[in-house]
């Protein structure tokens, strides 16, 4: 009975992962076929794969420009969020100073302030700014848009760390920034890991803002995807091979990282 | 408290650079939506043509029936989803939640929706429910079943759309779900089958009730992605056919970047703004990280 029971587990267990792999399969296949074998009405598993498409898309595409854009604006905005947010979250979490309870609140509500909502003043205020087009104009979108997930999380990470480790420093004679530098960032690994990858993920995956900021020649992956839809249809095979590009990075610390990603998945509601 | 022995200026220090990116890039462009919601000023023409219209586009976009359709159809949308994810994601963490050898790897596979592009999402689904060669209508072709042009028709373009978000978003309500079942205390389950309750009145009266509060922040968090997201539908049906799929985060960005018309899509901006923030608010309710350290 108990054999059994562990046996249907299993079987629903897999008959999940197959829905939640089959579509990202499908992706990864229709990249590898030649345009007869995608237009054909029936859909095939075995085929002579081609790299026709990936060749298409980098050397016509220009998808290595856009490759080179999107891990310049991930990496600096990941870098950036992780700093400015960890020294937000340290002073939120040991300090009190006044506007404290402003800018905890603040970040909490901004947590999910939705893109749609910045899509035109951003627009409007960096083309006064002149940083439009720019990749720092994506980059400080970006890090703005993190931050606050960013504070709110390494924030419950920081509250963990025992005050008298750091008192212990002060006494051997740490100043307050050697304390945060030597005592606190080296015990908040695996906050700043999940952090790492929630501000990877968002910037290397963002389209809207991205598609509104840059031209041609800062255009970030995702936003060149919509090059390869036009007003006959889809270029199936191209955008296809773009597709596993973009998802290639993010497959990746899935399965390298997953605990790190439930970790930041599950902070805000389950315990912290 | 070390605070004591150092300046007072040493919070601003540490906080200054985050607060200044976040003045810049969230606060400073929503003071800007509002502003910009009391204008007619068309993009690209100097400042100076710009028209004061108060609240024209505030009523204006209260009376059009293309706003109320958009927002019923985003209402509808976060409802049908929400509900479905709620109810498989739970009923599979309440199912699924003995810890069984192997759980990682599942756990790694089932986070795999959620983190690649949304964008890639749309492509994919856009291609699956594709009319003439998409593998869905391959599949219910060995069943007989003639081929339909799944996102063209209203009706199906929307389930499209539900389905889509689904397979993207029930992993997270079974996570979350799984990580409140696993992190109860199991002497409660341990003294419910002690007194004879049956499996059943263990999951309703004891377990569920339990890992209520967890759940209700699941809930509001689903429902304020539904209303944040667009990426996924730009790429399927670009909110068609007509307005089937029109989520409210796509009409603003129709309304701003192809309509041109920018006083509405602030004023857009604005009630999409307020009402991702009641819900926001409602989480803090139910669970205030901060409220919640301080009691301790």
């Amino acid at each position: 009975m108990r054999r059994l029971d562990a046996l249907v587990h299993y079987l629903i267990l897999t008959a999940l992962s197959v829905v939640c792999l089959l579509p990202v399969i499908v992706l990864a296949l229709t990249a590898f076929k030649t345009e007869r074998q995608i237009f054909d009405t029936s859909w095939s598993w075995f085929f002579m794969p081609t790299m026709d498409n990936f060749r298409a898309v980098i050397e016509d595409g220009h998808i290595d420009r856009y490759l080179k854009n999107s891990l310049v604006i991930s990496i600096a905005a990941t870098a950036i969020t992780l700093l400015f947010g960890t020294m937000c979250a340290y002073a939120l979490a040991r300090f009190r100073f006044l506007g404290r309870g402003t800018l905890s609140y603040g970040t909490l509500v901004l947590r999910t302030l939705p893109p749609a909502v910045l899509a035109v003043p951003v627009f409007v205020i960096w083309s006064t700014w002149g940083i439009n087009d720019t990749l720092s104009g994506v980059i400080l979108v970006y890090v703005a848009l993190n931050l606050p997930f960013t504070i709110w999380l390494l924030y419950g990470f920081i509250e963990q760390v025992p005050e008298e480790l750091e008192e212990a420093a002060a006494i051997d004679g740490c100043g307050p920034f050697r304390v945060f530098w030597v005592v606190i960032l080296p015990l908040l690994k695996p906050g700043l890991a999940a952090a790492a990858i929630f501000t990877f993920r968002l910037a290397w995956n963002e389209f809207i803002l991205s598609f509104i900021l840059t031209n041609r020649h800062t255009r970030t992956l995702p936003a060149s995807i919509s090059n390869y839809i036009t007003d006959t249809g889809v270029e199936w095979g191209k955008i296809m091979a773009a597709g596993v590009l973009i998802a290639l990075p993010p497959l990746v610390f899935t399965f390298v990282a997953a605990k790190q990603i439930i970790t930041g998945l599950t902070a805000g509601a389950v315990k912290g | 408290m070390i605070s004591a022995r150092i300046s007072r200026a040493v919070p601003y220090v540490y906080i200054a650079p985050a607060v200044l990116v976040m003045a810049a890039g969230l606060l400073w462009p929503i003071a800007k939506a509002a502003q910009l919601s009391f204008y007619d000023w068309g993009m690209g023409t100097p400042w100076e043509t710009a028209r004061w219209t108060g609240t024209e586009a505030f009523v204006a976009m209260l009376g059009s029936p293309q706003v109320w359709t958009s927002l019923a159809v985003t209402l509808a949308f976060v409802v049908l989803a929400v509900a479905a994810e709620m109810c498989l994601g739970v009923a599979l963490a309440l199912f699924l939640e003995r810890p069984v050898r192997g759980m990682r790897v599942f756990r790694t596979i089932f986070v795999l929706p959620m983190m690649i592009a949304p964008i890639c999402v749309g492509l994919i689904w856009r291609y699956l429910f594709d009319a003439s060669y998409g593998p869905i209508n391959h599949l219910t072709g060995l069943f007989g079943i003639a081929p339909r042009s799944w996102l063209a028709a209203p009706e199906t373009a929307f389930l499209a759309m539900v389905v889509t978000d689904i397979w993207q978003w029930t992993p997270f309500v079974f996570i979350m779900a799984l990580a409140a079942l696993q992190g109860m205390d199991t002497a409660v389950t341990e003294a419910a089958r002690i007194d004879g309750a049956s499996t059943w009145q263990t999951i309703f009266l004891v377990k569920l009730p339990i890992i209520k509060p967890i759940l209700i922040v699941t809930l509001l968090m689903r429902m304020i992605d539904g209303f944040r997201g667009l990426e996924v539908i730009y790429v399927m049906t670009f909110g068609g056919p007509g307005q089937a799929t029109d989520l409210f985060s796509l009409h603003i960005y129709k309304a701003a970047f192809v309509s041109q018309k920018l006083g509405v899509a602030s004023a857009l901006s604005i009630l999409l703004l307020a009402i991702v923030t009641l819900l926001s608010l409602a989480v803090l309710l139910a669970a205030n990280p901060l409220r919640r350290r301080e009691s301790d």
